[in-house]
């Protein structure tokens, strides 16, 4: 009762913002229930059964029906289980890296080897797997895939730029700031478009690189330069004295910055990291435009076969839940790496002693 | 690279690249390559769509098919290229793809100036009317007074008015910039008649209609959308074993010649028939091809119809203008012989 009053009937507004939003969830949430739950059509290989008059549910049977090509597009039916695999590996690379215990130098061993696994597995061509060539991919493993390379190969490049941005070399700095601002000063569409349309043009004939890795390279691209800034964030706001400090004990620039100046750096920018990490993760729907099969562009096509056409709503959700699951644990673990002691308040010692 | 020597050197063998490719030809490299790559649509009902297996299905990849079919005797060996709209050019221009089965209309500027040679024909679409059916219209000549739905802007417009004083009738234009609402109004009853492409006629009816069979599309087609797959410039054999291909699907409709019958066919005396499926003559000889090309694609494929009727007769599309010529369409193969 004590907490009822504190919390939510402490003073007037309190109250009113209270009552209000129980009367929304009243209002609101019943019928969504009946729509989503009561009503809604299960099971049925049939479209029909969602479209008869007076069944005014939601149609799961979509999903049952579409959620093979959702997920892995056009990969070849029944191989389906090579990408769910690859997805699952690729999904406990980033569980395992995640835990602090395991932030060992054999850890690029595992990811490594992860790697070749996955690889295996989704190209084929040995160990008895049929070649699946990579046009083929799709579905979740394809947004995984880009954004989990997009970030791996942006994230190094990003630090390179924010401390070339922040060098006494002016050429350096100079080319670093050209490069940074020029890829925030164009949307990430003209960017994929670039890589996809002109690209090829300027190849000549019979070169061709992969339309997957060039939609890959204009990611990276695009991503180091938004990380370059998070990163060069968390680099201003190192006290001049720390750097002065790590050169009156005779640090050369290398140890420096390694030592000294990019671990505190980092870790003041974990959020803002984190934040262009989600939104790079859900940036690579846009790969959409340029006719790869994501996630999102699974969704869509789906939603094309006029069979199953008009359940929009249901796809989205869908896709939505799947979008958030991800979104949601990647913030719920920068929030985790925050608190954890080795990052809370005091700095460490500067060198080993 | 630092002298201009070595420059020149590298720029020169990349000419030599360049003119190796074009000596070697498109068919060459397909065959030893063992594939046909196809640039199909990224997903358009009925012409090239994935189904919930992730196998590719439609008018457009069946062209796809048939060139793998009559290539290779396999119409499986295809892969595909989803494109959109802004990407299918360069595709084909960098040789990223074989073949462009894209529902592209043949116009002379792409035929030109782009570099593409259009093989043919396998959709001819156009601008169409449909109206609700309880109107009782049978052609669009009756429709002198009615208020038109469409939306502003395109040539269909003007396509419209065009053909309203053509006919001496006149219309009652509803025009609204966006196709949600444009729907909306025609599906609510603001206006008797919605005009576009017949194939979005098609495809709004079958996924935006309260209820389709409410609604009929008219058979007058008053614009041309000639849809057609098409080629690289200056690869006259890859641009004969892809046109081919197109025609041996509408021969084979002509000759009666199905999936189902042609194994039967070589029985037949006639000898129109005996040149399609080989058995005299050389005719596959002449494109590079094994002799039995054109039965591997009816066999496999199967003919124009039975494409049509697979892919886009479940939709609601009707022959119409792309029935044969013998039944009054468009849809004309020369002479296999």
């Amino acid at each position: 009762m004590k907490w009822f009053r504190d919390n939510l009937f402490s003073s007037w507004p309190s109250a009113i913002a209270t009552i209000a939003i129980l009367w929304l969830a009243w209002k609101l949430a019943p019928p969504f229930v009946d729509w989503a739950l009561i009503d809604a059509v299960w099971r049925s290989p049939d479209p029909r059964a969602c479209r008869q008059p007076g069944g005014g549910g939601a149609c799961w049977a979509f999903i049952a029906e579409k959620h093979r090509f959702i997920l892995f597009g056009t990969y070849p039916f029944e191989q389906h289980w090579r990408p769910a695999l690859a997805t699952a590996i690729l999904i406990f690379l980033w569980i395992f890296s995640s835990m602090r215990k395991f932030w060992n130098w054999w850890l690029a061993a595992v990811w490594g080897s992860g790697l070749a696994l996955i690889a295996t597995l989704m190209w084929g061509g040995a160990f008895g797997l049929a070649y699946v060539e990579n046009e083929r991919w799709g579905g979740l493993i394809l947004t995984l895939l880009l954004a989990s390379f997009g970030v791996a190969f942006a994230f190094p490049l990003s630090i390179l730029l924010a401390l070339g941005r922040r060098s006494e070399m002016p050429l350096l700095r100079t080319a670093c700031i050209a490069y940074i601002e020029l890829i925030r000063g164009v949307p990430l569409i003209s960017v994929l478009f670039m890589a996809s349309v002109m690209l090829p043009l300027f190849l000549p004939a019979g070169v061709s690189i992969d339309k997957l890795l060039r939609a890959q390279l204009a990611l990276i691209l695009f991503a180091a330069a938004y990380l370059a800034e998070a990163v060069r964030g968390g680099l201003q706001a190192i006290p001049r004295h720390q750097e002065e400090t790590a050169d009156a004990l005779g640090l050369s620039w290398w140890g420096k910055t390694r030592l000294v100046i990019l671990p505190q750096a980092l870790r003041i920018s974990i959020p803002p990291l984190v934040n262009t990490f989600i939104g790079f993760f859900k940036d690579t729907s846009l790969v959409l435009i340029i006719g790869l099969f994501d996630l999102l562009s699974t969704i869509k096509v789906s939603l094309q076969d006029p069979a199953w056409s008009g359940f929009g709503v249901e796809a989205y959700l869908f896709v939505s839940a799947v979008y958030f699951a991800f979104c949601f644990a990647m913030s719920a673990y920068s929030r985790r790496l925050e608190r954890s002691p080795a990052h809370a308040g005091a700095p460490r010692p500067l060198v080993d002693s | 690279m630092k002298n201009p020597v070595g420059w020149a050197g590298a720029f020169a063998l990349a000419l030599l690249g360049i003119s190796d490719l074009h000596a070697q030809g498109t068919l060459d490299a397909v065959q030893k390559k063992g594939f046909v790559q196809c640039g199909v649509n990224t997903g358009l009902a009925g012409f090239s769509q994935p189904d919930s297996k992730g196998v590719w299905k439609g008018l457009d990849v069946d062209v796809c098919r048939a060139v793998a079919a009559a290539v290779f005797g396999d119409a499986s060996k295809v892969r595909y290229t989803p494109l959109t709209a802004q990407q299918r050019f360069t595709a084909l221009q960098s040789g990223e793809v074989d073949v462009l089965a894209r529902n592209t209309t043949w116009t002379i500027t792409r035929d030109t100036s782009l570099g593409l040679n259009f093989v043919g024909v396998n959709f001819y679409d156009g601008q169409g009317f449909m109206v609700p059916r309880k109107l009782n219209v049978k052609s669009a000549k009756q429709l002198n007074g009615a208020t038109v739905c469409v939306q502003p802007g395109t040539t269909t417009e003007l396509n419209l008015a065009d053909y309203f004083r053509a006919n001496r009738m006149t219309f009652k234009p509803v025009v609204i910039e966006k196709l949600e609402e444009v729907l909306n109004a025609y599906f609510a009853g603001r206006c008797d008649v919605f005009t576009t492409d017949v194939s979005g006629l098609v495809s709004v009816r079958g996924s935006r209609a309260p209820k389709p069979e409410e609604h009929i599309i008219l058979p007058e087609v008053i614009s041309k959308e000639p849809l057609g797959p098409a080629v690289r410039h200056g690869d006259d054999r890859w641009f004969d074993v892809v046109k081919w291909s197109l025609f041996a699907m509408i021969e084979a409709e002509e000759m009666r010649l199905s999936s189902k019958t042609i194994d039967q066919a070589a029985a037949s005396k006639d000898p129109a028939v005996q040149r399609f499926i080989g058995a005299t003559g050389d005719i596959g000889k002449m494109l590079a091809l094994d002799n039995r090309w054109a039965l591997n694609i009816v066999k496999q494929v199967g003919n124009y119809g039975e494409s049509f009727d697979a892919n886009l007769k479940p939709l609601g599309f009707e022959r119409g203008i792309n029935a044969l010529w013998t039944q009054g369409g468009l849809m004309y193969a020369p002479p296999i012989r």
